[in-house]
């Protein structure tokens, strides 16, 4: 159950766990309704990305269609109209993650670009023989962009150790931290073992260390609330596409404090005071990491797609995806062979597994063919499959349209993958 | 279960699958590549002996894998000892036909012993499944990188 104290305060308005329907949630999303090779869709694959709710389709259509233009240039209707709804989206994403500004909200196209960004802007700065720490059940993009660092400016790159049920180990994290820390990037939900980080402690011990922290938010913003105040992160990122919004829009939100001291990432158009061959000016945070024209309806999508969520309520969705889980660590765990990977006692509604003798790239053709789309491989965390002695597993990730019947219609078709391979 | 699965896993795969031949590391081995697929991670490392005729003499394999790409690895294994260079990479570029091209058939071959094409013939089955081909094919990936003196080869 997704139950760390951050994904745990209510909701100003959502609405109670009992009125969740998730048959009505269902009818919202159209992609549902579809079949695969005859079978109903049983679509177990939002941890890599999630499905759209027509509430996201449409707002995304009726901007193309009734009101597109470029944002922060026109002296016209359409782009002083768009430009205002495209800010307010940023506004929704400060309340969303409870920031105390607006002006603390970065568009990025992804938490990949976000780390990247944190990685220049501020690692840029950091020296050789200084220190970042990540965990081991990082996903790539949170590994390389420091490696990358390292590269560049020769920091130690430390790697926090988690334990055999895949939870994060606090006392070997805390003995990692020396005065040389300079910042702290870790994940909140572990996208393979669902495992979700102490994060308000690693925080605080962070703090006392004097480092900064970074935290990868692609799996928790979608299964609970996140308070980046309460939490007092540093840095916080997350992306659109996991959240039933589109793809190619996320966002980083940064301290404004930090922000302000820190300088652009990427140069272009959008992101200047003033241009001159002798010296340009940038423009203040967030606009000064926002080279180029944005995906200004991307933003729009993002936008819808947080106010379907809060619509919804993130409490009931929490509540929801807890039962999911419950039932599918249970229903799962009765099939012969089949182990789970990530057994931590704070968990997101994702379930990593493997069956004896049987490879998850066998498993995913079988069950594909049943209708079943789960993701197989390494799932962009190489060192925490080596941590596993595994190759690859299979992971079944659910989300708010998923139903305990769609988990059985999972655990059946493993049945077939095991009949085939007798 | 259904028709294309039973393509796919037909009983020799599922055999080379569970029971991969020639999984070992010659000590006569005089050329070797590592095979990688990037997309699941999969390894496979693939030894070769040859002769001083040019002839392959043995032929071996280390690596885990789907069935699909260990089934594929362990017999290649089988068809290609006592093969020259040429003859090993004719029977990859007819093999690769094999896996992708739907009107493939036997007699569009260039290699000349059709036997071996015959019982390479039970993975064409990955036809039906794209993403699969690349596990059909790694092994065969890494030996001609072996052939060209090493290293190591993708999928990608």
């Amino acid at each position: 159950m997704a139950t760390a104290e951050t994904l745990r305060t209510p909701a100003a308005g959502s609405n109670s766990v009992q009125a969740f329907d998730v048959d009505r949630v269902r009818a919202d999303f159209p992609i549902l309704k579809e079949h695969v090779h005859g079978k109903p869709l049983v679509y177990l694959d939002s941890g890599a990305s999630a499905q759209k709710p027509t509430a996201v389709l449409d707002a995304m259509d009726a901007v193309y269609r009734h009101g597109y233009a470029n944002v922060h240039r026109g002296a016209y209707y359409f782009s002083q109209h768009l430009t205002d709804r495209y800010e307010g989206v940023r506004a929704t994403i400060a309340t969303f993650l409870n920031a105390a500004s607006d002006q603390e909200i970065v568009f990025t196209r992804s938490i990949t670009e976000a780390i990247n960004l944190v990685a220049h802007s501020y690692g840029n700065r950091l020296a050789a023989g200084d220190e970042v720490i990540i965990s081991e059940m990082e996903h790539h993009a949170n590994i390389v962009p420091w490696q990358l660092l390292r590269d560049r400016v020769g920091i130690d790159l430390k790697v926090a150790p988690i334990a055999d049920d895949g939870s994060f180990r606090l006392d070997a994290y805390a003995a990692l931290l020396t005065p040389k820390t300079r910042l702290v990037a870790i994940t909140h939900t572990s996208n393979v073992l669902g495992t979700v980080t102490p994060l308000k402690e690693i925080i605080r011990l962070a703090h006392k260390a004097g480092a900064r922290v970074l935290v990868d938010g692609a799996q928790s913003v979608v299964h609970g609330k996140v308070d980046v105040r309460d939490l007092d992160a540093d840095f916080y990122a997350f992306t659109g596409h996991k959240l039933y919004g589109p793809t190619a829009i996320g966002a980083l939100y940064g301290k404004a404090e930090l922000l302000q001291d820190m300088p652009p990432f990427m140069g272009g158009g959008d992101m200047i005071r003033s241009v001159s061959f002798a010296g340009t000016s940038y423009a203040d945070p967030p606009h000064r990491f926002e080279a180029g024209t944005p995906p200004i309806v991307e933003a729009i999508g993002l936008g819808a797609a947080i106010d379907y969520v809060n619509g919804i309520g993130q409490d009931a969705i929490a509540a929801h995806e807890a039962g999911l889980l419950a039932y599918a660590t249970e229903r799962l765990g009765q099939v012969e062979g089949l182990r789970i990977i990530g057994t931590a006692k704070e968990k997101a509604s994702i379930v990593s597994f493997t069956l004896d003798g049987i490879h998850p790239h066998d498993i995913g053709t079988i069950v594909d063919r049943e209708g079943v789309a789960i993701r197989v491989g390494h799932h962009c965390a190489q060192p925490l499959m080596q941590r596993f002695g595994l190759p690859a597993t299979a992971r079944a990730s659910m989300g708010l349209y998923n139903t305990p019947q769609e988990i059985d219609v999972l655990a059946k078709a493993l049945i077939k993958v095991q009949e085939i391979f007798g | 279960m259904q028709d294309v699965l039973r393509d796919l896993y037909q009983e020799v795969i599922l055999d080379h699958g569970k029971h991969p031949r020639n999984l070992r590391h010659p000590a006569g081995a005089n050329r070797s590549a590592r095979g990688y697929n990037p997309l699941c991670g999969d390894q496979v490392t693939v030894y070769l002996e040859i002769d001083d005729r040019g002839r392959i003499r043995d032929v071996a394999f280390e690596g885990k894998g789907c069935a699909i790409s260990v089934a594929s690895a362990s017999m290649m294994t089988e068809v290609l000892r006592g093969r020259t260079e040429v003859e090993a990479r004719q029977l990859f570029d007819d093999f690769h036909r094999l896996c992708t091209e739907t009107d493939f058939t036997l007699d569009q071959a260039a290699t000349e012993d059709q036997e071996a094409l015959e019982r390479l013939q039970v993975l064409s089955g990955v036809r039906a499944f794209p993403v699969r081909v690349k596990c059909a094919t790694l092994a065969w990936h890494a030996m001609t990188s072996a052939l060209d003196g090493g290293g190591s080869a993708t999928t990608e």
